[in-house]
């Protein structure tokens, strides 16, 4: 490759973007929206395998939901009951009104929603305390045959189906991701196509005259090379930028459901050169494509 | 030398665009190829191009059977080869100087090269003094010169010219036989189709004459006469 070949092959190649900028663009939308979507699969499932990481290590508390209509009595006597199951640490009660005061307290200015509620609708609650994650299958199942036991919740049931949603994200996204990439190098390849009519009677001089395959072939594949990486260049900084958004908006949040999850997220630092890396390689490797599929169907003197 | 041996070429297999060419064309030959449109001197010339390939038989060139030549080695091949063509093809928007150095940089030639080398061919078809027009400055005449250039810029063994005198008046057509006739005195071999019979009238050279694809006529430098025809 001596100089001059590099600087006609980059000048075509950028010449007939400009010319045909508008399809040029699509391209560019196209390979963008399908990093976006591969972004946000990679970061869901990266999220909840980040939680349930963290989750299954520390969490060792069970969540007992009672009727409303278990007395006083009775809830003292589960409670007694519930401490002398095995495996089982300690219990302590949160009466329902605790609860939504908790509520209150969490959502800060947001709590005046809660102030049109004319009946509380959360359950008196025990939280009983595991000596053993382990053991969290024989409790539960144990809790559960007490009569007055609305609901347990334990936190793995949480985690497992947050690992069933990112299941279903990665099902969904792989073949939404497989259906946009065909779309992509489509779109590519039909840019190139139109470069490829619009300079066909250079191209066809070119062939006659005994042009090496470079000149020939270099412009197209430079423009879908720059055409991918442009996508992939746009889709990581909307990526990074959005994801780093989300995070400090959930931290910043005083809903502690929300704040808590963003103490589980994984941060963009984390994730941001994987997420270069593979866009790049993706984003490029569909303008090749794009532009092999062109070639091939459009020069053959 | 270039030899066709029993070459066919059948389309979609009911047209046959030429049929049984046999033919030796010697190295530094002149050599006109008449014959009305239809008549198979366009699907000769593709094929010597290898820009399609024979049903039957084999084309040598130099004893190497073309249509084994690799795909990526074709742009190789065609380097022997100069090409003109009826309607010049020269790219608008360079000058007439940039025309013909593009043929140079394409198949990589030095700067320094390429400045020493187009002023001379430039020059052999007298259009030093228009090195910087456009070509749609230029009379046709002008512009089949800059494309007679381009084609003979990488000193090719061979010219192929199909009908480059077919848009020009007969004037001008005789200035691009002129170079042409020069050219092929340095050693190049010419191929020229045609079917302006004034030209192949006047100009003594060995004339192939076509019709429906098979060769009819092959007459020696000087032999051929503008017979009335009775068709």
């Amino acid at each position: 490759m001596n100089p001059k070949k590099i600087e006609y092959v980059f000048k075509q190649a950028l010449k007939s973007m400009w010319r045909n900028r508008m399809m040029g663009l699509a391209s560019v939308g196209s390979v963008t929206a399908v990093l976006i979507i591969l972004g946000f699969v990679l970061i869901v499932v990266l999220n909840v395998n980040n939680v349930a990481l963290v989750t299954k290590e520390t969490f060792d508390e069970i969540a007992v939901y009672l009727d409303d209509d278990v007395s006083e009595d009775q809830i003292k006597e589960m409670g007694d009951s519930f401490k002398e199951i095995d495996g089982v640490l300690g219990v302590a009660f949160q009466t329902k009104d605790y609860a939504l005061d908790k509520l209150k307290e969490d959502w800060g200015e947001d709590a005046f929603l809660l102030e049109g509620l004319r009946v509380n609708p959360l359950p008196n609650t025990y939280i009983v305390q595991l000596k053993d994650v382990g053991m969290s299958e024989q409790v539960i199942s144990k809790l559960e045959t007490f009569e007055g036991v609305e609901d347990v919740q334990y936190y793995k049931d949480a985690v497992n189906s947050l690992i069933k949603i990112a299941e279903f994200v990665k099902k969904l996204g792989a073949g939404l991701i497989i259906m946009l990439l065909l779309i992509s190098i489509f779109i590519i390849s039909n840019t190139i196509k139109i470069t490829v009519l619009n300079r066909h009677k250079e191209i066809e001089l070119m062939q006659y005259i005994g042009a090496t395959n470079g000149y020939v072939r270099g412009p197209f594949m430079i423009e879908g090379i720059l055409l991918g990486l442009i996508g992939s260049l746009v889709a990581i900084l909307i990526i990074s930028l959005g994801y780093n958004y989300i995070i400090n908006y959930l931290a910043g949040r005083y809903v502690a459901l929300l704040s808590g999850i963003s103490g589980y997220m994984v941060g963009v630092e984390m994730i941001l050169n994987d997420l270069i890396i593979i866009f790049l390689t993706i984003g490029i490797g569909i303008g090749i494509l794009g532009s092999l599929v062109s070639l091939k169907k459009f020069l053959s003197v | 030398m270039i030899e066709f041996n029993n070459v066919s070429k059948t389309y979609k297999k009911e047209f046959t665009a030429v049929k049984n060419i046999n033919l030796k064309i010697d190295k530094g030959e002149f050599i006109f190829i008449v014959g009305k449109s239809g008549a198979g001197k366009s699907t000769l010339i593709k094929l010597l191009l290898r820009e399609i390939s024979p049903s039957e038989g084999t084309i040598n060139y130099n004893g190497l059977d073309i249509n084994k030549i690799r795909k990526r080695n074709v742009a190789e091949y065609r380097r022997k080869i100069g090409f003109v063509f009826q309607d010049y093809r020269l790219l608008p928007k360079m000058t007439v100087y940039e025309n013909v150095a593009f043929a140079m940089e394409m198949i990589c030639c030095s700067a320094k090269s390429i400045r020493r080398e187009v002023p001379l061919v430039l020059s052999m078809v007298g259009l030093s003094d228009k090195a910087k027009y456009y070509p749609d400055e230029l009379s046709g005449g002008e512009q089949q010169r800059v494309a007679i250039a381009r084609a003979v810029i990488n000193k090719p063994e061979t010219i192929i010219a199909d009908e480059p005198t077919g848009n020009l008046d007969p004037e001008t057509s005789k200035e691009i036989m002129k170079i042409l006739t020069e050219i092929n005195k340095r050693g190049t071999t010419v191929i020229m189709a045609t079917h302006d019979r004034e030209i192949v009238t006047r100009y003594h050279k060995r004339v192939i004459e076509l019709k429906h694809g098979a060769v009819i006529r092959d007459i020696k430098a000087g032999g051929y006469s503008n017979e009335p025809k009775e068709d």
